[in-house]
């Protein structure tokens, strides 16, 4: 049984005020609030535990890197990888970049295609752009169809013998439609094609199985699942992590140099953590990804659908509103009200205490298929609750949203 | 508020500038402009000015922007015409004045103190001041040419 409002006594921001009015976050897609045991498991790196990991011959040393395998275990776990193929990276914008630069740029050679869609997050296009341009590889992008999905039908379309890299999100940050990624993959690798999936927004609220989806890379954050900021994971098959070469070099990642320039990095993932990790993120993580896989993904999942029904049947009631992705299986409903700037509603809702997110998302090539400039951006998480949802109706149902200037 | 205007007759000029803006226009050529942009919301605008001989003749602007921008805009386009340079830009320090929520002369802003309330939706300054910061720069001669 998933015990919504027990859930919530975990969360310390969900017992904020925002303009006088309790806080409802609706915008989980660019950021999630953190249960207690993951800023404690942060608290205690700092306050009992702190040492470097890889240094010192005493107990906290020896600790920590316990810590920090246990948590590459855990998070292997947590998408059925094998931990030697899961390298700590910021987020996920480094984990794509470290793909991009690291395996992309190194084997792609000109003419070579590189396949997006247009509803991609900046962070899955301009690190492709940079490749397209260090090699003379070409950025193509996959027709969305009517509704802005991605198919595999339109993949096949554009797919050609040059076509070398397919990088898509597995749920995208405006449109939040599921992508049918295991059977683009199985194409794609027909093909000889290596699939780049970011998991951003999908691996915080489904269940994983990097083995089942058989991708190459899956990159995703771990602020986005209720752990701490600065902390992110590259999956990636190890024969290709292999293959990578790494972004940053330094310290903790090499067995041996010399003076005349000989070099001998570590074995993937180790390869690609130069320098101190971010250890309490590490700690932070952990801590989530515990709390999470406790809560059950599948019931993550399926909690998330039943409340965006929900909030949909009413948002379908009400014709000022405009829904752009009505059948998306996420919990991301992107909307706007007629007649009104996405974001000057989006400042009414936040003097009713609702946080919403207005703009362009960061995925500023998909206005031209939306045909607005702007649309609010609504993204449930496991926390949200009906309440929440009727509240959030309710100021929408208001007319004027100037009355937020003069309240 | 401690301003003549009530909450009515401020949300009535908002309105009025956003949906009829009198001065989003873009001239042929003849006007110093400035491009100014958001970097974490859509407002996108131009801002153009005309001056001679230390007079401004004419202010005008175009793009895409929210209601508090149009209408911010708009009206601090209308405030600064026909206005000599020096005090086009003393109507804009006290438009910055009141944005802040400090001490600022209300007679200077006429349909401007609509924007009396912004500091309250923190977010929005920015929509509030961006056309103010474009014409800042035009007068203090940061601009390219047209």
């Amino acid at each position: 049984m998933f015990d919504v409002k027990k859930i919530r006594k975990d969360f310390p921001m969900l017992k904020q005020t925002m303009q006088h009015h309790p806080l409802a976050f609706f915008d989980n897609a660019s950021t999630t609030f953190k249960p207690q045991c993951v800023i404690d498991a942060i608290n205690l790196y700092y306050t009992k535990e702190t040492s470097n990991s890889h240094r010192g011959d005493y107990d906290l040393c020896y600790h920590v890197d316990q810590e920090i395998d246990a948590t590459r275990q855990l998070v292997a776990k947590f998408i059925h990888a094998d931990p030697t193929e899961i390298v700590f990276t910021s987020g996920a914008s480094m984990s794509i970049n470290l793909v991009a630069f690291g395996y992309a740029a190194k084997y792609l050679k000109k003419n070579d295609e590189i396949l997006l869609t247009e509803a991609e997050h900046a962070s899955n296009v301009l690190p492709w752009y940079k490749v397209a341009q260090m090699t003379g590889a070409k950025v193509k992008f996959i027709p969305l169809n009517k509704e802005g999905r991605l198919t595999l039908e339109n993949v096949k379309k554009v797919t050609n013998k040059k076509t070398k890299i397919i990088a898509i999100a597995q749920v995208t940050n405006v449109l939040g439609y599921l992508v049918p990624i295991k059977e683009i993959t199985k194409f794609a690798h027909h093909h000889g094609i290596i699939v780049v999936c970011d998991g951003a927004q999908s691996v915080p609220h489904r269940y994983t199985d990097v083995k089942d989806l058989d991708v190459d890379f899956l990159s995703f954050s771990g602020h986005k699942m209720c752990g701490p900021t600065g902390i992110g994971v590259l999956y990636g098959k190890f024969a290709l992590l292999d293959k990578t070469d790494p972004l940053m070099t330094g310290g903790g990642m090499n067995s041996r140099f010399d003076m005349c320039g000989a070099v001998e990095y570590l074995a993937p993932p180790m390869k690609f953590e130069a320098g101190t990790l971010n250890i309490a993120g590490i700690y932070g993580l952990k801590a989530a990804v515990t709390y999470l896989m406790k809560l059950g993904m599948k019931n993550i999942e399926k909690y998330e659908s039943t409340l965006r029904q929900y909030l949909l049947t009413q948002l379908k009631k009400m014709p000022d509103i405009i829904i752009y992705n009505e059948h998306a299986e996420s919990g991301i409903i992107t909307i706007n009200k007629t007649k009104v700037f996405a974001q000057d509603e989006a400042t009414y809702l936040n003097s009713q205490g609702i946080a919403a997110r207005s703009g362009q998302h960061c995925a500023k090539i998909l206005n031209k298929f939306l045909n607005t400039p702007a649309t609010i951006r609504l993204s449930l998480y496991f926390y949200n609750t009906k309440e929440e949802c009727d509240r959030l109706i309710k100021a929408l149902k208001k007319g004027d949203y100037l009355d937020a200037y003069f309240a | 508020m401690p301003i003549s205007l009530d909450a009515n007759m401020m949300r009535a000029i908002i309105m009025d500038h956003y949906q009829n803006p009198q001065h989003k226009k873009t001239p042929k050529s003849g006007y110093l402009s400035i491009h100014s942009k958001s970097e974490n919301c859509i407002d996108d605008i131009n801002v153009y000015l005309k001056v001679n001989k230390g007079i401004v003749v004419d202010a005008l602007w175009d793009g895409i922007a929210c209601t508090i921008s149009t209408a911010s805009t708009d009206i601090l386009c209308e405030l600064v015409i026909k206005k000599k340079e020096a005090d086009a830009k003393k109507i804009i320090r006290e438009y910055f004045k009141m944005i802040k929520e400090e001490k600022f002369d209300e007679d200077l802003l006429g349909e401007a103190i609509a924007f009396i309330n912004t500091a309250k939706q923190a977010a929005r300054i920015k929509c509030a001041t961006i056309g103010a910061h474009a014409l800042e720069d035009l007068l203090d001669h940061k601009h390219e040419k047209k």
